[in-house]
């Protein structure tokens, strides 16, 4: 990772990279270094994610606290896409199952789409 | 503890051990990093994002390079200043630097050392599961303050530093035409960036009547910087021509699928709604919320750490004038000890890491007389703020009963009411037992101020937002790292 400061002087953008991956098998692009939420928003989607009531969620708090823009990438679940870059290639889903913190201490959680290796604690 | 720098964390079993560590690479934690690692500590510094700035100094993407010109930035050559030192501090291996790293739990061991868990924010571990130290730092910085309003769960509805962050990290904007609305000086600097990326904003909403600042406006004095800095924000609002309507809310957020207008009115000081001062404004594609701001106490509670409720409501923590917390060997820099913004942040920072990388090495340090007469000034200024924007009275009964106020398990206004009426759940913590309010994703992060404001039909007390605040797994965090936890 380069840890080189910027200079304070203006300089001159070079035409940025573009970084491609896949939204639900659709193609998604951003700059790189873009969020994968940058991607989304860019392709014109503002909305990603299904509640438990069937409500649309796509960023709220923008910086990592809500997991309103949670996304499924590369298989692992529970993912902010405010907060991580579009990698080339990346495969980025939905997020699957009710929106609910899952399993501990949540019997009812009828959702077998998650392994127990991503499930996720929070409590 | 040795002083020895060598250019690798000394392992302990699996667990690397530090001097100092500090979570959190913002104003705060940059600055304590510098001060710490001059003082000749072994330190480590861990931080959630990928690129140090916090999300004061959030910036482009370096591992991009993506050229950053610190435009959408104030202090941005201080940033630079403080990144040097750090910088130089990484390379010489005084600083052991994990990015994209979460602590999602701490504990102070009988031997008088701190245990961090960590987890990664994302991506594969970094073969780091925890580390030890015997100086702790903690300048985690807070987050957007949210009060529910019917519609706010809409697509296109953030909080207004997330629309700041979304544009300083990726240099777009999640929307075209944006309404603002809440309450405090920061919403102008939001607004600012939006026109700077090329949006509109059709109006910032402001619910105080700034009335608030007349007694107390010689504070501002005292630190001439936010004075100049809400000079700018004058010209670009005419520049502009952003209307800055004051005494305002928003009572209401439209928008099926996705948000496409609101409604306001003026409120009084007492909270009601001024008949015949309703508007409707409609063409917008986003709105940014924001009441003040959330220290992230989560990671101090878990030790214990004293609380109390400050001047603008929110749960802080006490510190000396060295910045130790009632807990030993604890110190906290930024929003934490009571919101004040970067610049006073920066202060708190260096001195909470000078004095914890002194004592890591058996001295003492203390905070020079002019750095207590900066944070004196920037305290005084920043309670004037407070008390001139405060929550305003009366946003309880703007609720409808559908109007979620949990956006994580989706409870309403009405199912919280009910709970509190009907089963005496005259708490947070209560309610997070009858509701699932707070029980989510985001553990309460969004809405504990907000539920403990409606759990007392008032204003939110200490005990709810201090169990409000309350994480045990600060993190989400996959089940095979609780299976691996080492004592």
């Amino acid at each position: 990772m380069s840890h080189a400061a910027h200079s304070p002087s203006p300089q001159t953008p070079q035409a940025s990279q573009r970084v491609r991956a896949t939204f639900d098998g659709e193609p998604i692009e951003t700059a790189a270094g873009s969020s994968i939420a940058a991607a989304l928003t860019e392709s014109g989607c503002s909305a990603w994610r299904t509640t438990a009531n069937g409500k649309q969620r796509g960023l709220f708090c923008g910086i990592g606290i809500c997991f309103d823009c949670i996304v499924e990438v590369d298989g692992e679940s529970g993912q902010r896409a405010c907060m991580i870059p579009l990698e080339d290639g990346m495969d980025v889903r939905p997020q699957r199952s009710r929106s609910s913190a899952p399993p501990t201490g949540d019997a009812t959680s009828n959702d077998s789409s998650v392994s127990d290796s991503n499930s996720e604690a929070t409590k | 503890m040795n002083a020895k720098h060598d250019s690798q964390p000394r392992e302990t079993g699996t667990r690397p051990s530090f001097d100092v560590a500090i979570v959190g690479a913002g104003p705060a934690g940059l600055a304590a990093a510098g001060a710490a690692a001059s003082e000749g500590a072994r330190v480590v510094v861990i931080d959630a994002a990928d690129q140090p700035g916090g999300q004061y100094w959030r910036h482009r993407s370096e591992s991009a390079g993506v050229p950053e010109d610190g435009k959408l930035h104030h202090g941005w050559n201080e940033y630079l200043d403080l990144r040097r030192t750090f910088d130089e501090h990484v390379a010489s291996g005084a600083i052991h630097y994990l990015p994209r790293t979460s602590v999602w739990m701490l504990r102070k061991r009988a031997d008088e050392d701190f245990l961090l868990e960590l987890t990664p924010s994302w991506g594969p571990p970094s073969g780091i599961r925890s580390v030890t130290a015997t100086r702790l730092v903690l300048a985690t910085g807070g987050y957007d303050r949210q009060i529910p309003v019917p519609g706010w769960d809409l697509p296109g509805v953030m909080a207004a530093g997330g629309i700041q962050g979304f544009v300083k990290q990726n240099g777009t904007l999640p929307g075209k035409r944006f309404v603002v609305g809440g309450t405090g000086p920061f919403l102008l600097p939001v607004a600012a960036n939006i026109v700077a990326a090329g949006g509109s904003v059709a109006a910032v909403c402001e619910s105080s009547n700034l009335m608030g600042w007349l007694p107390r406006a010689h504070r501002a004095a005292g630190v001439p910087a936010k004075g100049v800095e809400g000079a700018g924000y004058v010209w670009e609002f005419l520049k502009h021509r952003i209307p800055y309507r004051t005494s305002t809310v928003i009572t209401e957020i439209l928008g099926d699928d996705h948000v496409t207008g609101v409604r306001t009115a003026k409120v009084r000081p007492t909270g009601e709604i001024v008949a015949g001062s309703e508007r409707e404004i409609t063409g917008i594609d986003g709105v940014g919320l924001g009441w003040g701001f959330t220290p992230q106490l989560e990671l101090p509670l878990q030790l214990g750490v004293s609380t109390r409720v400050d001047v603008d409501g929110s749960l802080i923590a006490p510190v000396d004038d060295a910045q130790h917390s009632s807990v030993a060997g604890l110190l906290l820099a930024g929003e934490l000890t009571g919101v004040g913004g970067a610049a006073l942040a920066v202060i708190e920072g260096r001195i909470a890491g000078r004095v914890a990388g002194a004592e890591s090495q058996g001295r003492s340090a203390v905070a020079s007389a002019r750095e207590l007469r900066e944070i004196g000034r920037q305290r005084r200024f920043a309670e004037a703020m407070h008390l001139a924007h405060p929550v305003p009275q009366g946003w309880q009964d703007r609720l409808t009963p559908e109007t979620t106020v949990c956006r994580c398990e989706e409870v309403t206004a009405g199912e919280i009411c009910a709970s509190r009426e009907t089963l005496a759940s005259e708490d947070q913590r209560a309610l997070k037992g009858t509701t699932r309010a707070g029980m989510g994703w985001c553990q309460g992060r969004v809405c504990g101020f907000a539920v403990s404001g409606l759990a007392s039909n008032d204003v939110a007390d200490h005990t709810s937002l201090a169990n409000a605040a309350k994480r045990p797994i600060a993190q989400p965090l996959p089940l095979s790292q609780l299976a691996n936890l080492e004592n």
